[in-house]
């Protein structure tokens, strides 16, 4: 391994450039540094006016998702080492199809906006109180819906999903993979009051499955697997709707 | 200025102030409750717990036996009366989060599962897989969305509590996103930041618990309280310090030296058994642990690396099954991070800096001396964690301390009248200092960094796991240095568009105040107990320090330490047993009256 690396790193200031450009570091290379170790080594010890998010280094808290080489990926979890055939060369840039608030910070906000309106929480018709326990849920029954709620918001899905490119409105994977968290969920009864914002062009018919989501999340969650699932259930719906015209709903059928 | 104006202010939005936020929100729902955090919500800290809640809830456990626990484990120094309050809410707390879809294991039966945990004598430890906090965290900021009343703040920087007539009434921050900086009124004030693990240079603490409540609290009039003990987690990955959970030992993982051999037997902690036997070896208290590390060390009996000593901690014969079930996340940060594979791997580890036991000093509803100022979760000091905390009993706290902080913030709120004008002006101050002493000022010569190594570098030294009196002296002296260094601050970036330099450099004068209070209070303690031990004082003195330490900060930036005498409800202080002794010695049970009311 050399001993040195290459950083181009995308910059830019609203206060100060009209466009992005990138500028290049020089980085040492040590086997356990993960590229966001880089980026540290420039902020603390070249340019401390490079910007960024980072917390938790653990691939936990989600902040830290980037462009590298062009592909979506959190920074605490990338080597760089794993980039050494590639003539010693890494392209840092922000996530993309995000708003670029400065150098590799996107804009949020939108996404949030998105999160809230699948009403990721758990929906109850009735109120039990605390006094009668938890709610019964076998493993069987958390196996059937946990794969969804591991998703940090990292927002790597929305960088790697071409529809989101072309539709800033498509609700996105992370937020129809939560919705379909709590509809799985055998102690939700909320799923009737997600089909408007789901089952709508810019919700799940806004996939054209590509499934480039799922291959990218860092913590396998299955986007990708989650919308399709939910298609077909909606597709009952809509026959069944025919059927039995007083409120049956398969998305409130689960084990 | 600009100004908004709330009726409760959360600073931090983590597993506390999420929490203290709903339960504002649920008590009063005419009040505005604002969240201002540094970072959105769902990257705060609390992401990063692993192991469990503790909570009382099987049939064959108690809550005096989660209490004893607690004190013993606290080595005496935690108010009875506070975890007396503390085990009997934490399984309400708990299981409110079920019902708002928190992914709790389970049992086959549907039940909640619970599993052992260091230093605790029964299993009453509730998880998600090893992500709990992940979940915990998730589920409180999903189900924070849909309280109307909460307004969050989300990447805003706190840098001054805001006094007048000696209560609390707002904030200044800066909006990180456009650099703006104003004030946030408010007539109650919850600190709910978090720790401060950045100060030292091997942590699992996250980029962001730069102790800034802690700071923000101390410079605004309020006492910090037993800052000497800090934990040292035992099992930490080398260079990343990434923790591997103390579930990995209640499933039954080894702790072994360079020879394989499970060396906590040599340090009163039980013989080894091929089960994990509960208060017992791996299942001792942490601090006892990290202790027991550097012991080994000294004798050479640990692994030399390019990041320091270590040991091993070995899941080999746990199967990948269970592994794979109870320990996912384990296995990806080892596999991800370190390039081994615990299956069939041994896990090289080292104690690494973990929570801060010490923090803003609070009374059991976390409001603090100083009126309109609250304060929850590992930012305060209420105290329920005493010389050492027990793994597990953190996250609970979040919930049980932030949900009582929350309703006394609100009904205090609803009682005063809108913060004065006399505030605003202070604003306006901040701001200039802001700009002026950071953000526009040019010429400096010192590096954020360079100070911030020379910190961590300091305290590790004198405030180790081991400390002596002429070290800490010494950690003093320089940190005044470096206090003086600090001022000569250079910062590269004068943008005001998302400026994180700035806020490292505040964070970094957050971090250097809450340094000194650390060395001060460590200094002053003249005796070994739990996490803070001087080779120079090497026994417990409960004649002359069965007692809190408070620190204060003086006009002129020096500290004050006093002491504040534990409130002993009904265990004695006794001796901390672990081991086989642990297992046949009832604890001593309601051995004072319970006093009335």
């Amino acid at each position: 391994m050399a001993d040195k690396i290459i950083l181009e790193v995308a910059r830019y200031s609203p206060e100060q450039d009209t466009k992005p450009c990138f500028a290049t570091y020089e980085v040492p290379v040590h086997k356990e540094w993960v590229v966001l170790d880089a980026l540290n080594y420039i902020k603390d010890k070249v340019d401390g006016s490079l910007t960024y998010r980072w917390s938790c280094r653990m691939g936990i808290c989600g902040s830290c998702g980037m462009m590298v080489n062009g592909e979506p990926k959190l920074t605490c979890a990338t080597f760089l080492s794993s980039y050494a055939h590639n003539g010693n060369k890494i392209r840092v840039e922000p996530l993309r199809y995000f708003p670029v608030v400065r150098d590799l910070v996107t804009e949020l906000s939108d996404f949030l906006v998105k999160l809230k309106k699948v009403k990721p929480w758990l929906i109850r018709k009735d109120t039990v109180p605390l006094s009668q326990g938890e709610f019964l849920q076998t493993p069987e029954q958390l196996d059937y819906y946990k794969q969804f709620s591991m998703c940090i918001n990292c927002t790597l899905c929305y960088s790697a999903c071409p529809v989101v490119g072309l539709d800033p409105k498509f609700v996105g994977p992370a937020a129809i993979a939560l919705a379909q968290r709590y509809n799985l969920d055998s102690r939700d009864q909320g799923a009737v009051e997600r089909i408007a914002v789901l089952a709508h062009p810019e919700g799940i018919w806004g996939c054209t499955f590509v499934g480039e989501c799922t291959k990218v999340c860092p913590k396998h969650v299955d986007p990708a697997g989650a919308i399709q699932q939910y298609k077909l259930n909606a597709v009952l719906d809509w026959l069944t709707s025919f059927v039995m015209p007083r409120g049956h709903n398969s998305q409130d059928v689960k084990p | 200025m600009d100004v908004s104006s709330h009726d409760v202010l959360l600073v931090g939005g983590g597993g506390a102030g999420l929490r203290a936020a709903i339960a504002a929100a649920e008590v009063n729902p005419q009040l505005s409750i604002a969240v201002v955090s540094k970072v959105y919500p769902m990257r705060s800290h609390t992401v990063s717990a692993e192991g469990g809640a503790a909570g009382v809830i099987k049939e064959d456990d108690s809550l005096d036996e989660h209490a004893y626990d607690s004190i013993s484990g606290g080595d005496w120094l935690c108010d009875q009366d506070a975890v007396e309050t503390f085990v009997k809410e934490a399984p309400q707390e708990l299981l409110q989060l079920e019902r708002w879809g928190c992914p709790w294991s389970r049992e086959p039966n549907g039940h909640i599962a619970v599993r052992a945990f260091g230093g605790m004598k029964k299993r009453r430890t509730w998880f998600a897989a090893d992500k709990t906090g992940f979940h915990m965290l998730h589920t409180l900021f999903q189900t924070s969305l849909r309280f109307d009343p909460i307004t969050r703040y989300d990447e805003w920087f706190v840098t001054k509590l805001l006094v007048d007539e000696g209560r609390v009434q707002g904030v200044v921050a800066i909006e990180l996103m456009s650099g703006r900086i104003q004030a946030i009124t408010a007539r109650a004030v919850i600190l709910c930041t978090g720790g401060c693990g950045r100060i030292f240079p091997f942590t699992t603490n996250a980029n962001i618990k730069n102790g800034d409540g802690m700071a923000l609290a101390y410079r605004a009039g309020a006492p910090l309280k037993d800052m000497e003990f800090v934990q040292y987690h035992p099992t930490g990955l080398p260079f990343t310090g990434i923790l591997i959970t103390e579930a990995a030992r209640a499933e039954g993982g080894y702790m072994l030296n360079k020879d394989g051999y499970r060396y906590l037997q040599d340090y009163n902690l039980g013989k080894p058994q091929p089960k994990p036997v509960l208060r017992s070896m791996e299942l001792g208290p942490r601090d006892r642990l990290s202790q027991a590390f550097v012991s080994e060390d000294q004798k050479g009996r640990t692994i030399q690396t390019p990041y320091g000593s270590i040991v091993h901690l070995d899941l080999r014969h746990l199967g990948e099954k269970v592994i794979n079930t109870k320990l996912p996340f384990v296995r990806e940060l080892c596999m991800k991070y370190q390039n081994i594979d615990p299956v069939k791997e041994l896990i090289p580890v080292r104690p690494v800096v973990h929570y801060m036991m010490g923090g803003v000093s609070t009374d059991i509803d976390g409001a603090t001396p100083l009126a309109g100022l609250y304060a929850a979760g590992e930012v305060a000091c209420v105290s329920i964690n005493g010389a050492n905390r027990l793994g597990s009993n953190s996250l609970p706290e979040c919930l049980v301390f932030g949900a009582r902080a929350g309703k006394a913030a609100a009904l205090f709120a609803a009682q005063q009248k809108v913060p004065n004008g006399s505030v605003l002006a202070q604003a306006t101050d901040e701001r200039k200092r802001l700009e002026s002493q950071f953000l526009f000022k040019t010429g400096g010569r010192e590096r954020i960094s360079t100070i911030r190594e020379g910190m961590q570098t300091t305290v590790e030294k004198c405030a180790g796991i081991y400390r002596d009196g002429a070290s800490l002296a010494e950690g003093a002296d320089t940190l005044r240095q470096l206090q003086e260094r600090f001022a000569d601050i250079n910062l590269d970036d004068h943008n005001r568009t998302f400026n994180t330099e700035l806020e490292a450099a505040l964070e970094l004068g957050f971090m250097l105040d809450v340094a000194e209070s650390i060395v001060q209070c460590a200094l002053h303690r003249t005796e070994s107990r739990g996490a803070h031990q001087r080779t120079d004082f090497p026994a417990r003195d409960d004649k002359r320090f069965l007692a809190h330490s408070i620190v204060h900060r003086n006009p002129d930036g020096s500290s004050r330490v006093e002491l504040l005498p534990v409130k002993i409800t009904r265990w004695a202080p006794g001796e901390r047993v672990y081991g086989e002794l642990s297992q046949t010695k009832e604890p001593p049970q309601a051995v004072l009256t319970k006093k009335a009311g």
